[in-house]
């Protein structure tokens, strides 16, 4: 078991080098840098302003070199740049050069200073992913029970009434995307249109203050997505299941319908779903950038979409160090919880 | 829960027909059946696959499914009407006083839920007990059915015990209200024999002991006779013959059972003085069934204008018999007692020189202990152990011995599929144990061939027959063009006795008797001097099996083709082997001529296997001999003889030389060796296990 999760910790730390290292690598491409120095700078830079602006800051050192020391395990920059001023890497604000530590990359816990928020990557990671949390949290309270319910009762009696109208509004939820279902909700639900004006279009309030009116459609809207989904696979799940001689057994065991379903049949049919559950979780990622930015929810999505549209590069590699994370943990849960329902993987 | 005041019989089917529906037509699974079981009575529902008696058991069961439907006829348990029975009613009944056991235990049991709350549910839901009552009864009745360890087998698991094991706790489920009816689904099919064995035996004493009527469901004759007091012969959905054992299997008055009877190998039978006599066509679809008589097209006492009339067949009852019915309209004209019509004898064929010899062959593999996260410990199973033969040209060789002792093993090493862990095989004196299949040349690969244990899974569905043939071809590199090869094919197709049209026929329009014709054919592509046949015929109904045995000796006897014939069944053993190789746990016990095998001096396991092994006769009779425990796994085998944790005969040899040293092979007689180490005054003492009554 130990070796186990080692191995998988090592793939996780890998498949974390290789994603940040084409991240860095395609937002130091040469336009994206020159965007950079435009908007930090000002609009009008000569094409010299910029060289200069982009070698004092020690953006044209070579790509391995600015990825060593984004890493810190090579030391950091420290330039004297052409108009006087020494800057370097690893230099706090109002700090001499001399008492800079040489390294400072995510290995020393330095994770840099966004240029769009001017704040340091690391607080704006904790306060976002905090508020994302929140969201995803109510996102699966409503999306996996009701996941589940649905699939079940779909599938106890297969091709029944029940089943053909559940497996109608899963698939149909599945099927479209939040962009979609967002737009629609807002249009239905948070405008006078219709005259059904519940909830709130934007979910700004919530992030201090989550209540129902305001935090209810954008958790909807990307639990739906997923909720189609699982539904569907439980619903599949459950129909095998149900054909299964240990079924009948039980039925001509003179269990009735109800205890056969939930002490029979649900533990059996749930081994299937949670695998699929667990692999929703970097789905969600998605929906939640689409989602916190349709309601301007200023979460994790919201800060991936912004640092993205604006070349913030610290920000955007530990975007995706924290993203490639949370898809990797929630792997291996996925494996470990799978084997506790499992009884025969379990014990073997 | 019995009811003591009711004493009229258990179950009364009267008239029964179920129908499914699909969206195309009604298919009629059974017609007009009628049985009574009486109290304390068993019945014995035997037929080959498709012939409605699973059906019936479920029909009994109310439990049909979507798609099927009573449409007649009526079902009473106790005096009591099922067919209108409420639902409640029906649970009420289910568990308590109908119980089943099924086919496949470990598909039958929940794998995510304990034994002990699959078992104390019953008491529970129909008695109302508390949990902890409920688990005590749980004990009581897992140490019924004699399982070692009840304590920790009501804690562990379906996954973690054996196959037996498993049937016995379903067994224990089926018992744990004490049901006034016990229906039993094919309770053995999926067991070794020497488990079968002991099943058997519990339940009948189970029976006894309860006082329990059984609808007891077999494709095995034998089994039944061991078994049931009554039997009734299905064929095509309705009930052929119907009597006590003794009437139907000594004096049967319907073709069918006849027939029957004799397709299936009994001692005396031969392959060369006495053989089988295969049941001519196949059996007929629901929806084609022949007009009148269903057994009128395959009956060698078919009467144009009397047998095909389009009227309904009644049960005549026989006179001078207890309630001995049968279907047929000529039952009274035929001579039930004429001689066998012996099919055409053939002299036995001269052993030619030795083409196959395998030295001292070891197998053993690494397995993980620990499957899932890797690491642990390694384990060494020790499949094939000092397997030392010669196989003669033209000659067949059995390879017996229940699941787990290695004989698949061996064939996947003579196949090259594996390659040998030391000793030797000789091909023709030259040694192949070190070349996989990919390495051999075509000469090699055409020359060992197999033929495999399912049909079912061994053909390409999406290819035409004729088309898998060609490719076997092509690989042997047969024939010079593609005209040559595809007439090479359809005369393969007149040897294995296909019709030439079934060439360009997909094989699941096919009948499983006609695809092993097909593999056959594709084994004997390349003109196979060794062929090894892995349990050919076990997946085929009776009377299939018959027809497909009779072809592959008479291939062999043509081409003087040395077959391997790996075998759990003995009876088949027997009717078509030259020599017999017993083995267990990779050891082989005990290897001689089938005369040498099948008479005492045995090899213990020897002795057990005959004994387990069910016969369709009833003037035979049967030393009792029912092996304790399960065979151990292999990964942990015993110490000293493999054998010693279950034989009878331990006590017998001092010192405990059993569990300490595994024993020599010792030469017994000309070509007759065993395993053992008992005595040779103890081996000369030991009576035959079966005795053919004297007529």
């Amino acid at each position: 078991m130990g070796l186990f999760i080692l191995r998988r910790l090592g793939v996780m730390i890998l498949t974390a080098l290789c994603l940040t290292f084409v991240v860095f690598w395609l937002t130091n491409l040469t336009p994206n840098l020159e965007k950079l120095a435009k908007t930090q700078g000002n609009f009008r830079m000569s094409d010299e302003a910029v060289t200069s602006y982009l070698t004092n800051r020690g953006y044209k050192q070579s790509l391995p070199q600015k990825y060593g020391q984004w890493l810190g395990v090579l030391p950091g920059y420290v330039i004297e740049g052409s108009d006087g001023e020494t800057r370097g890497r690893c230099v706090a604000f109002e700090q001499p050069i001399e008492e800079a530590p040489r390294f400072c990359g995510i290995l020393q816990n330095e994770w840099g200073f966004s240029t769009v928020f001017k704040e340091d990557v690391s607080t704006i990671i904790a306060k976002r992913l905090a508020l994302t949390g929140k969201l995803m949290f109510w996102v699966m309270m409503v999306m996996v029970p009701g996941a589940l319910i649905i699939g079940v009762l779909a599938g106890m009696r297969e091709g029944s009434g029940t089943d053909r109208s559940l497996s109608t509004v899963s698939i149909i939820s599945t099927a479209t995307p939040e962009y979609v279902s967002g737009v629609v909700f807002i249009a239905a639900f948070a405008t006078p249109l219709f005259g059904m004006q519940y909830f709130k279009g934007t979910a700004t309030a919530a992030m201090d203050d989550a209540n129902f009116i305001n935090f209810f459609l954008p958790v909807i809207t990307i639990a739906l997505y997923g909720m189609g989904y699982i539904a569907r696979m439980t619903r599949a799940s459950m129909t095998e299941v149900m054909t299964a001689q240990y079924i009948r057994t039980a039925r001509l065991k003179g269990v009735n319908f109800r205890t056969i379903v939930l002490r029979h049949a649900l533990r059996n049919a749930l081994i299937a779903p949670f695998t699929v559950i667990m692999l929703q979780f970097p789905w969600l990622l998605n929906g939640v950038v689409i989602v916190e930015t349709l309601f301007n929810y200023k979460g994790f999505g919201w800060t991936l979409f912004q640092a993205a549209s604006n070349n913030d590069i610290e920000l955007l590699l530990a975007v995706s160090v924290v993203s490639v994370f949370v898809v990797l943990v929630t792997q291996l849960i996925s494996d470990i919880g799978y084997v506790f329902l499992n009884p025969r993987i379990r014990i073997s | 829960m019995t009811d003591t005041t009711y004493d009229g019989p258990i179950l009364e089917i009267d008239k029964l027909s179920i129908s499914f529906f699909t969206r195309l037509r009604e298919i009629p699974a059974v017609m007009d059946f009628s049985a009574t079981i009486r109290p304390g009575e068993a019945l014995g529902l035997v037929g080959e696959s498709g012939c409605g008696k699973s059906t019936v058991a479920l029909g009994v069961m109310q439990d049909l499914g979507v798609n099927g439907r009573i449409v007649g006829g009526s079902i009473k348990f106790k005096g009591e009407e099922m067919n209108t029975m409420s639902r409640e009613r029906l649970r009420d009944i289910r568990g308590s006083q109908i119980a089943m056991i099924y086919q496949e235990p470990m598909a039958s049991l929940n794998p995510a839920m304990k034994i002990g709350k699959q078992l104390a549910e019953v008491p529970m839901i129909h008695e109302g007990l508390s949990e902890s009552d409920a688990l005590a009864r749980a004990l009581e009745v897992v140490t019924d059915v004699k399982l070692p360890d009840p304590a920790r087998i009501l804690k562990s698991y379906p996954h973690q015990l054996s196959g037996g094991q498993q049937q016995r706790i379903v067994i224990a489920m089926a018992l744990m209200s004490k049901p006034s009816l016990l229906i039993l689904d094919e309770p053995t099919t999926a067991l070794d024999v020497t488990v079968e064995a002991a099943v058997v035996e519990l339940v009948k004493d189970l029976g006894k002991k309860y006082g329990t009527s059984m609808l007891f469901i077999s494709h095995n004759l034998g089994l039944v006779l061991e078994t049931c007091d009554r039997i009734c012969v299905m064929y095509s959905g309705e009930a052929v013959e119907r009597g006590s054992i003794e009437d139907v299997f000594d004096e049967m008055q319907h073709p069918y059972t006849q027939a029957l009877f004799r397709s299936i190998p009994l001692p005396g039978a031969n392959k060369n003085a006495r053989p089988l006599i295969a049941i001519p066509g196949n059996f007929p679809l629901p929806h084609e069934r022949p007009t009148g008589c269903n057994f009128g097209p395959r009956c060698d006492y078919f009467e144009d204008g009397l047998c095909n009339e389009n009227l309904p067949i009644e049960m005549y009852p026989v006179h001078g018999n207890d309630r001995h019915q049968t279907r047929c309209l000529r039952f009274q004209e035929i001579d039930w007692n004429a001689p066998i019509d012996v099919g055409a004898q053939t002299a036995k064929p001269e052993p030619g020189r030795v083409v196959l010899k395998m030295d001292n062959l070891k197998k053993y593999y690494e397995v993980a202990a620990n499957a899932l996260f890797g690491g642990g410990d390694k384990k060494v199973v020790k499949a094939n152990e000092t397997l030392s033969f010669e196989a003669r040209e033209g000659e067949t060789l059995a390879i017996v011995g229940e699941s787990g002792c290695g004989k698949s093993t061996f064939a996947k090493v003579l196949m090259g599929l594996e390659t040998a862990t030391d000793g030797q095989i000789l091909l023709d004196n030259k040694a192949i144990q070190d070349i996989p299949i990919e390495e051999r040349d075509t000469k090699t690969i055409a020359d060992v061939q197999m033929v495999f244990q399912n049909p079912f899974d061994t053909l390409n569905p999406s290819m035409t027959v004729g088309r898998q043939i060609i490719r076997a071809l092509e690989i042997f590199q047969v024939g010079n063009s593609d005209a040559e090869r595809r007439e090479r094919m359809l005369e393969l197709l007149d040897l294995v006795k296909l019709p030439r049209a079934f060439a360009d026929r997909m094989p699941r329009q096919l009948s499983g008797g006609q695809k092993q014709r097909v593999g056959i054919a594709r084994a004997f592509a390349g003109d196979a001097r060794i062929v090894v046949a892995d349990e050919p015929v076990s997946a085929l109904d009776v009377s299939v099996q018959a027809a497909v045995t009779d072809l592959l000796m008479e291939i062999q006897r043509e081409h003087k083709t040395t077959l391997l014939f790996i075998s759990h069944d003995l009876s088949i053993v027997r009717y078509l082997s030259d020599r017999v190789m017993v083995m267990y746990l990779g050891h082989v016990v005990e290897l001689g001529s089938t005369d040498q095998v099948f008479a005492p001096p045995y090899h213990p396991y020897t002795e057990a296997l005959l004994s387990a092994v069910p016969i369709a006769d009833t003037s035979i009779t049967k030393k009792h001999i029912v092996l304790e425990g399960d065979i151990p796994s292999a990964m942990n085998p015993p110490s000293g003889c493999p054998f010693q944790t279950r034989c009878g005969w331990k006590s017998q040899v001092a010192n405990g030389l059993c569990e300490k040293e595994v024993p020599p092979v010792r030469i017994l007689s000309e070509g007759h060796q065993v395993k053992c180490h008992l005595s040779d005054r103890d081996l000369a003492d030991m009576e035959p296990v079966i005795q053919i009554a004297a007529e």
